[in-house]
């Protein structure tokens, strides 16, 4: 059973259609690359998942239930701007997620921590921006979720930090539970990916595993990415 | 240390290629080991998965085997290892062939610069 599903899923501000009626579904263990330029729709996708914003028409399910308190249980978020006070430091983060998600593994997020040499004295304004985003994907993989939603988890950081994220989410996979990124550094995240979706002018216009992109047309996801959102 | 990888072949495909070449060149010997599916992806820096369809590929031809509760083991039968290594060789001549082919060399051309070169490392 798909743990997200939309149907039929529009989002319109004022007379912009932000996403034309998408029908998706994607199913647990499938680590999901959400792909197409700015403007696409894929935030907007995102923060609906996140009952930040509700539906014009159609409907999201996740894990059988529209978002809210319900789904928020088992969502794990990275937004694209961070939304933790910058004096806080990783040992208040720490009880922040712990009073907060009844699925966060402290332990965890403390061991990948600590294997960073990044003291739990450390405040958020003392990071740089890579460490920053670092501290930031521990804490949301950290937590048993049944969903994780990344909005741009590598967006403006250095191979180096960008290397590092994906490993983590990598080495947190969990074959029960789903990962969507959203993104459009492609070449860098393609590797991990099982599927990818693309998206244009908020309709879905691909949906197709990673392999069969190689195997069927023996490009990389990046190439078609480049081929069929050119530029003119 | 991250692994490399082309865009003109699925990942899977050339996870496969470089497992079998560290079989076949002995880094990883008859009865070793292999680390878990999750180790060796984050290792390779790839999705689970994708680690998981080239082991499962790898099964098939026989360079591998699993037991079920401890992972994922090299074969001891040497005589899939050598086959294994062939088939690497005969690819890696189709491939050498290929881009010669491409800078306008017959194969017979080919094999004779080949010939040239031997001779000239025999001499010194």
């Amino acid at each position: 059973m798909p743990i997200f599903t939309c149907e039929n899923l529009s989002k319109r501000y004022g007379k912009v259609l932000a996403l034309d009626h998408v029908d998706l579904n994607v199913e647990p263990g499938r680590i999901v690359g959400l792909l197409g330029p700015n403007g696409s729709g894929k935030s907007t996708m995102i923060k609906l998942a996140n009952a930040l914003l509700t539906p014009s028409e159609g409907r999201i399910l996740i894990d059988g239930h529209t978002p809210g308190r319900e789904t928020k249980a088992v969502v794990s978020y990275l937004p694209e701007r961070t939304y933790l006070a910058d004096w806080m430091s990783v040992r208040q983060l720490l009880d922040y997620f712990q009073d907060f998600y009844p699925d966060f593994e402290r332990d965890r997020a403390a061991q990948m921590l600590a294997h960073l040499n990044i003291p739990e004295t450390q405040r958020i304004k003392q990071m740089s921006k890579g460490t920053r985003e670092k501290v930031q994907l521990i804490l949301v993989m950290s937590r048993r979720a049944k969903l994780y939603l990344l909005d741009e988890p590598i967006g403006g950081v250095d191979p180096a930090a960008r290397d590092y994220i994906l490993n983590t989410i990598i080495g947190n996979y969990d074959p029960s539970a789903a990962v969507i990124i959203s993104t459009h550094l492609i070449a860098d995240v393609e590797r991990i990916l099982d599927e990818v979706i693309f998206i244009q002018n908020g309709r879905i216009v691909r949906h197709t595993p990673v392999d069969e992109i190689r195997e069927q047309m023996g490009m990389s996801v990046d190439a078609l990415f480049r081929e069929e959102f050119k530029c003119f | 240390m991250r692994w490399e990888f082309h865009n003109e072949a699925p990942i899977y495909a050339q996870v496969m290629e470089r497992v079998e070449r560290m079989i076949v060149s002995g880094v990883l010997p008859p009865g070793e080991r292999l680390p878990s599916v999750r180790v060796f992806a984050q290792e390779a820096g790839i999705n689970p998965n994708t680690m998981q369809k080239a082991l499962t590929e790898l099964e098939r031809g026989g360079l591998i085997y699993s037991q079920r509760t401890s992972g994922h083991f090299v074969t001891e039968d040497k005589a899939v290892i050598i086959k294994a290594r062939e088939e690497l060789a005969r690819l890696q001549t189709e491939r050498f062939l290929q881009s010669m082919q491409e800078l306008g060399f017959t194969a017979a051309q080919a094999a004779a610069l080949l010939q040239q070169r031997l001779e000239r490392k025999e001499e010194e």
